[in-house]
């Protein structure tokens, strides 16, 4: 019965989402506010009805109702509850109604958080999201229902995929698509404000907060994901170029260049057509990327079980989403004028050039993830692209653009000069390189790439610096604390997430420079030594787990004579899906990671091993995390408060005596 | 307006090879068992514990085997196919089951129909390293010399086995 419940509320989901995607867009064209505020309700009782859907299947899988077939191919009546919970999202129904249910999360808060929007544009974007939402609702309702049963029911459920059973894996999937879904909302503003013609600067900054809330939730899906295959693929790796992590990061790079192409908008009035461009891009690849990944185009390490018809049908709607929009904007964007002109040395040439390396990745990401499709389509065989073209491609366009990140934010809006610039940045510059120089001999090792990644860290680091002190020299306020904190937020935000980046360059070239990595057989008793670390191997035993067996080995490491740790790195044989997994042992620390993994068993109570010292690895993570928080903090700033709070009309005049205070 | 279109045209272009990709197969990696005799296995059948099957027994025919396991959605799909290739009796067609409970294969053939006048049993999937199976299903042609003549990855369908499979089985037998 609760499953059916589940099932009507999508239904009825689907036909408040026809309404909700038609009448208000009809009445924004013609003028009638009675169609237009139609779109608030609608978008509230979708959530409503998308809400009890996701408890309905929510309540199956605590019940262990096993009649219903989504619940009896993802878990199992030893599954313990918080991953019966989790086996929500382990598959793709359950995923595509976690898809749902977040985007109707975001309309939500636009309904909230939209009362200083002119009722049209409004309704207009509440219109394209549930336009969008139309498109997944039938998605599930046609090929794949989630509620679907199974009769008769079966005894047991197949379990949820063990890669799955893991702390890490449980909130990667929703982080990851508050991003993706989040881009909609960014989405929904460019495609509302090409229906109404308005593209002004007004509508920069009402996007703002919205784009940068949901490239936060993307940061951290994505560190969540890679920091999930680092411990839980047991290879010690933690970006594999894999075509579902690409499919992630294409987004995000877009969602990068569009947070700062907003900027100029908002401030200058420039790059419009640049800015709708790349908030179009950035919904079409998180599209792009749910088509990949449930469609079986390409193989992958997320190897989901694919349906050639679901495959077509992400594939036609793929095509009237962005096909449809591309259009809309081919036809509008042209009428759109020009904003302010700049001089070739400007913040926003910087951030122009930044802008286009940003999407040059972004392409070359995209190029390297097709390439093997593109070849099988055109009947030229089979390859794969695997890591080295991506790195190849990828240093080369992040180095001018993290050389550009130093300079960007200390250059003047509209003309700035080249000379000048040099001048207040010849300490930084002189400092990063002597430093990014000498420090890898006293590390005790150079190599060009270790000191081009220190070069690029400290460089942020330090041209950060010089511009705080700038800044801070341009206020007039009674001491140094003061005067920072009268900084206003979106500044700080902006400061720590370029921080967070160079913290996360030092991570992956202190990894890439100095990790030890070291396979081998270990008899019961024997030492093994790297990185100044001793670990000793006191042999392996068996355990048992709710759902699996495991052989657990314990390794006491010791550092010079002195006890650091215990580890126990485990093999597990989970029972149902006769699955064998590994779960490293890791111990973390700020300077470096020891990680160990077994491999298979061999006589005698011996093991293969395999152990790693992994120096910084964590600032690879740390830097995602502050880069999010860098995020949320410039989305904290006061003038997205005020102009949430105000009318619309006293707002420019409010933004505007507050960046004078502050330029 | 040329240059606000070009989007639209990268996009049409991009589309159009992901329609030919969906139609392609990524995991239809030509088999280098294709044109090689079929490993040599002696497998418990489904039915009766006690007896065994081997593709010796099948020397001098030309059968397919269809790797098959109840907890699989494609072999849900191309069961009907299957019934009916059974049910035309154009060529015999034994079945593999692979890393199953012997209890579930034989609640789900109970449930669905068998197809199969024999099912060999590869519990642990170690037969199933030898084929290199890559995913559930796999259907083999094999001829009388006991070579497999072609593999197909994935579900088999109508189109398939009339366009493809039974004029191969033909060729072969009449050779």
């Amino acid at each position: 019965m609760i499953p059916e419940i589940g099932h009507f509320a999508l239904i009825l989901a689907l036909c408040v989402a026809v309404v909700q995607g038609t009448l208000p867009i009809y009445g924004a064209a013609v003028g009638s506010s009675t169609l237009m505020s139609v779109a608030k309700p609608a978008a509230r009782g979708q959530f409503i009805l998308v809400l009890l859907a996701f408890c309905c299947l929510g309540y199956a899988f605590a019940a262990k109702d096993f009649s219903v077939l989504y619940v009896a191919a993802t878990s199992n009546s030893h599954l313990p509850l918080h991953y019966r919970l989790a086996a929500i999202w382990g598959a793709h129904e359950g995923s595509l109604l976690l898809w749902t249910f977040i985007l109707t999360i975001w309309m939500v808060a636009v309904t909230f958080f939209s009362s200083h929007l002119p009722e049209a544009m409004r309704a207009r974007i509440l219109g394209v999201m549930g336009l969008v939402s139309v498109g997944f609702l039938l998605f599930m309702l046609t090929v794949s229902n989630p509620f679907e049963r199974l009769i008769p029911a079966a005894v047991d459920g197949r379990d949820l995929n063990p890669l799955l059973q893991d702390p890490g894996m449980v909130m990667h999937p929703p982080m990851l698509y508050m991003g993706y879904v989040g881009f909609s909302v960014a989405f929904a503003f460019a495609i509302a404000a090409l229906l109404g013609g308005n593209l002004d600067a007004a509508w920069a900054r009402w996007s703002r907060p919205w784009t940068t809330v949901a490239w936060c939730f993307l940061t951290v899906g994505i560190a969540l994901g890679s920091g999930w295959a680092y411990y839980e693929l047991g290879w010690g790796g933690w970006w594999f170029w894999d075509p579902v992590e690409n499919a992630s990061f294409m987004p995000w790079l877009a969602g990068t260049a569009l947070i700062h192409s907003l900027a100029v908008t908002d401030k200058r009035g420039g790059f419009k057509v640049w800015t709708v461009l790349l908030a179009i891009m950035a919904f079409s690849l998180s599209l792009l990327g749910t088509f990949l990944v449930r469609s079986g185009v390409l193989t992958s390490v997320h190897a989901f079980a694919t349906d050639p018809k679901r495959g077509l049908f992400i594939l036609v709607f793929l095509a009237i989403v962005i096909g449809g929009s591309l259009l809309l904007y081919a036809w509008r964007a042209p009428r759109v004028g020009l904003g302010g002109g700049f001089d070739p040395v400007s913040r926003e040439s910087m951030l122009l050039a930044n802008n286009v390396l940003l999407v040059a990745a972004m392409g070359s990401v995209l190029l390297g993830t097709l390439y093997p499709l593109f070849l099988d389509a055109l009947g030229l065989g089979k390859i794969s692209v695997g890591p080295p073209y991506f790195d190849t491609v990828f240093v080369p366009l992040m180095t001018p653009a993290i050389f550009l990140m130093g300079i960007g934010p200390l250059a003047q809006w509209k003309k700035a000069s080249l000379p000048e610039l040099a001048m207040r940045l010849r300490w930084a510059f002189g400092v990063s390189v002597v430093t990014a120089l000498l420090l890898p001999f006293v590390l005790g090792k150079w190599t060009p790439l270790l000191s081009l990644g220190l070069l690029l860290s400290l460089w942020i680091v330090t041209t950060t610096m010089v511009n705080i002190r700038e800044r801070v020299s341009h206020l007039v306020g009674n001491s140094f604390l003061s005067c920072l904190t009268a900084l206003p937020r979106a500044y700080w935000g902006m400061v720590l997430a370029h921080c967070g980046i160079a913290v996360f360059i030092v991570g992956v070239t202190m990894v890439k420079g100095f990790e030890v990595e070291q396979d081998l057989r270990m008899n019961v008793g024997e030492t093994a030594t790297i990185g100044g670390y001793t670990f000793q191997f006191d042999g392996a035993r068996e355990v048992k787990g709710p759902n699996y067996l495991a052989a657990r080995g314990t390794f006491s490491v010791t550092k010079a004579g002195r006890e650091v740790t215990m580890m126990y790195p485990e093999k597990r044989l989970y029972s149902v899906q006769k699955q064998m997994m590994t779960e490293a042992a890791i111990d973390s620390g700020l300077l470096r990671d020891l990680y160990v993994s077994l491999g298979e068993p061999l006589e005698d109570g011996a093991w293969s091993v395999r152990l790693y010292h992994k120096p910084f690895i964590d600032w690879i993570w740390g830097g995602c995390l502050i880069m999010a928080l860098g995020g949320l903090l410039a989305v904290s700033d006061r003038r997205y408060r005020l102009s949430w709070r105000r009318e619309r009309q006293e707002e420019p005049e409010a933004i505007r005596s507050q960046e004078k205070s502050v330029a | 307006m040329k240059r606000f279109l070009l989007p639209l045209v990268l996009f049409a272009v991009l589309v159009g090879f992901l329609a030919v990709g969906l139609t392609l197969n990524p995991r239809e990696v030509p088999s280098p068992l294709v044109g090689k005799p079929a490993p040599a296995f002696t497998l418990p059948q489904l039915h009766d514990q006690e007896k065994t099957f081997s593709p010796a027994d099948m020397a001098g025919q030309v059968w397919l085997l269809n790797v098959w396991a109840s907890w699989c959605g494609g072999c849900k799909e191309e069961h009907p196919v299957l019934m009916r290739m059974a049910k035309a009796g154009d060529v015999p067609i034994y079945g593999m089951d692979y890393k199953d409970r012997r209890d579930e294969a034989l609640t789900w053939l109970r449930r669905h129909g068998n197809p199969y006048p024999l099912i060999a049993v590869d519990e642990a999937g170690r037969i199933g390293i030898d084929y290199g199976v890559y995913g559930v299903p796999e259907t083999y042609v094999i001829d009388k010399q006991g070579v497999i003549r072609y593999k197909r990855i994935g579900p088999l369908d109508d189109e398939l086995v009339a366009k493809t499979i039974l004029p191969l089985v033909q060729e072969l037998r009449n050779k």
